[in-house]
């Protein structure tokens, strides 16, 4: 019953509006700390303060790839049930998911800069990302290129699938390129062990950056909903004109 | 700048990190919202025009 | 003949002698990738030290791009003629057509890219064992470039649209088809690792592409025709 009503277009627009306001407060309360920690966070013995780059790397590298598994599970919402909402909700995470990929690759190269003396290197993780950084600009030009909302959906939920299933191969594989190519002289970002002094601001931002792109997705969610209304109303419109032939 | 000189050696790029994101953030709210803004407007424009679903009519509603 | 094999072999045979006689396939496929290698040295310079270090690259770079471009109308024209939508309303599973259409793809467009690559390796400087190698991994790996641009080609006839969007969608998915296609070159011609190690797994990625290519492009072309 619950899940049929969340599935009706208008009862999520009733649902968000409510919503909308008290996620967004929570996500600046939980941001507002996390800086906080972040600012009091004690430096890297090898690294000095350039780890503080982490506490937005870090979390921008997760969302980039919660942003492809969201539109996955939305994908799969699209071809098996046939859901408007699922179409809806992988198109609005699509930009989202892309802007964090970029944040990811943005100050990932700031932080090589200072670290490995140059903004960009093949480094393996650096690498990956800017694939499916790639795979999500190719995903938002397909859904910009194509008119019809229900038709885009289904190829690019095909794409997204099949992405899905390759971004695991793509990974593994640059991976293995990348110790074929290079010798191990290159300073991992990171790290093995981290200290509990820099997780915890670590892990606080993560939730905030999760709680900022939950609150982005169902604004956009909201505002995908509306845009289709008003391509509905203006067929309607098209097609009530006189002299349309109807 | 008391916190530009606490970040050390590398501070321009701490800073141009933090600046990035923060940009690439508020961009992104700016996005949604100028876009939430237009789809209203063009709603109310269509529904002032008396362009209405058929879901509204069927509930009573009026446009 | 079982029924089932024989409305794929009249569509294997069909689609084989399109490509032959058409002559929009396998011919300027070959002609693409002999350009694209032959305008490298003017990139690059015709220093010929250089040539044969990254030659097999530039052999693969070649014929993943001509094996893909090919790929652009080849369920388009279908669609276009109706031929598409007899296909998938017989009783021949969709899947098994679009892999009967992909063998045949392969055989017209693919195999010739493998057959031209000893010449074009002679260009690069490439030695017997380097080209030998080199049309080796194409042998197995171009059977997967043809299959992840089935679901490009297939997305083509759903979007309506063709090109650039496609290039750009589908060239990311062969990235792991190009890390171990040259790597298996590189390792029988400089080493460090056997040639066996990213051959087995180009192998493998082959047979993976194989499954996704076709179920993907299935779907794409079920969702398509609606």
């Amino acid at each position: 019953m619950a899940l049929i009503d969340l599935a009706n277009p208008t009862r999520f627009l009733s649902l968000a509006r409510p919503t909308l306001p008290w996620l967004a407060g929570l996500t600046a309360a939980v941001f507002a700390v996390g800086l906080v920690l972040t600012h009091g966070a004690p430096d890297d013995y090898q690294q000095g303060a350039t780890v503080k780059i982490m506490f937005i790397h870090v979390p921008s590298a997760w969302l980039g790839m919660f942003g492809w598994t969201l539109m996955s599970a939305a994908a799969l919402g699209t071809l098996v049930w046939r859901h408007p909402l699922a179409d809806v909700a992988a198109k609005a995470a699509a930009p989202i998911g892309a802007a964090f990929t970029f944040l990811c690759l943005v100050t990932g190269s700031l932080w090589g800069r200072p670290m490995w003396g140059t903004y960009w290197v093949w480094d393996a993780r650096l690498t990956s990302v800017l694939l499916l950084f790639l795979m999500y600009l190719g995903v938002i030009a397909l859904w910009r290129t194509v008119e019809d909302p229900s038709r885009a959906a289904r190829a690019a939920a095909i794409l997204t699938l099949v992405g899905a299933i390759n971004l695991p191969i793509i990974k593994w594989s640059v991976d293995w390129w990348n110790t074929l190519h290079q010798p191990a002289s290159v300073v991992k970002l990171g790290g093995p062990a981290i200290h509990p002094t820099i997780l915890l601001p670590l892990m606080v931002m993560a939730l905030a950056f999760t709680l900022l792109f939950l609150t982005l997705h169902l604004a956009a969610m909201r505002n995908e909903i509306l845009r289709r209304r008003v391509r509905t109303l203006m067929l309607m419109q098209a097609q009530a004109a006189p002299g349309s032939g109807s | 700048m008391n916190l530009f000189s606490s970040l050390g050696p590398h501070a321009a790029f701490i800073v141009a990190a933090y600046a990035v994101a923060a940009l690439t953030v508020a961009g992104l709210i700016g996005w949604i919202w100028i876009d939430h803004r237009a789809q209203k407007r063009r709603l109310a424009l269509l529904e002032m025009g008396g362009v209405t679903r058929r879901s509204d009519r069927a509930a009573g509603r009026p446009a | 003949m079982s029924p089932l094999l024989n409305p794929l072999l009249a569509l294997f045979l069909r689609d084989v002698r399109l490509a032959i006689r058409v002559g929009g396939g396998g011919g300027i496929g070959v002609l693409f990738f002999l350009i694209v290698t032959v305008l490298m040295p003017f990139a690059i310079g015709p220093d010929l030290a250089l040539l044969g270090r990254i030659g097999p690259a530039i052999l693969w770079l070649g014929a993943l791009l001509a094996s893909l471009l090919t790929l652009d109308r080849l369920f388009a024209a279908d669609h276009e003629d109706g031929s598409l939508d007899l296909i998938s309303m017989s009783e021949t599973p969709l899947e098994l057509a679009i892999a009967t259409k992909a063998a045949a793809h392969w055989l017209t467009t693919g195999l010739p890219l493998v057959i031209a690559t000893p010449f074009l390796g002679l260009f690069m400087n490439l030695d017997g064992t380097a080209s030998a190698a080199v049309a080796l991994t194409l042998l197995a790996g171009t059977p997967a470039l043809t299959f992840v641009g089935l679901i490009g080609a297939a997305l083509s006839v759903a979007l309506r649209r063709g090109g650039l969007l496609l290039a750009v969608l589908v060239l990311p998915l062969t990235v792991p088809v190009l890390i171990f296609g040259v790597a298996a070159s590189n390792a029988a011609i400089v080493g460090p690792v056997p040639f066996g190690t990213p051959f087995t797994i180009l192998c493998a990625l082959t047979l993976v592409s194989l499954v996704v290519g076709i179920f993907a492009a299935a779907a794409a072309l079920r969702q398509g025709m609606e």
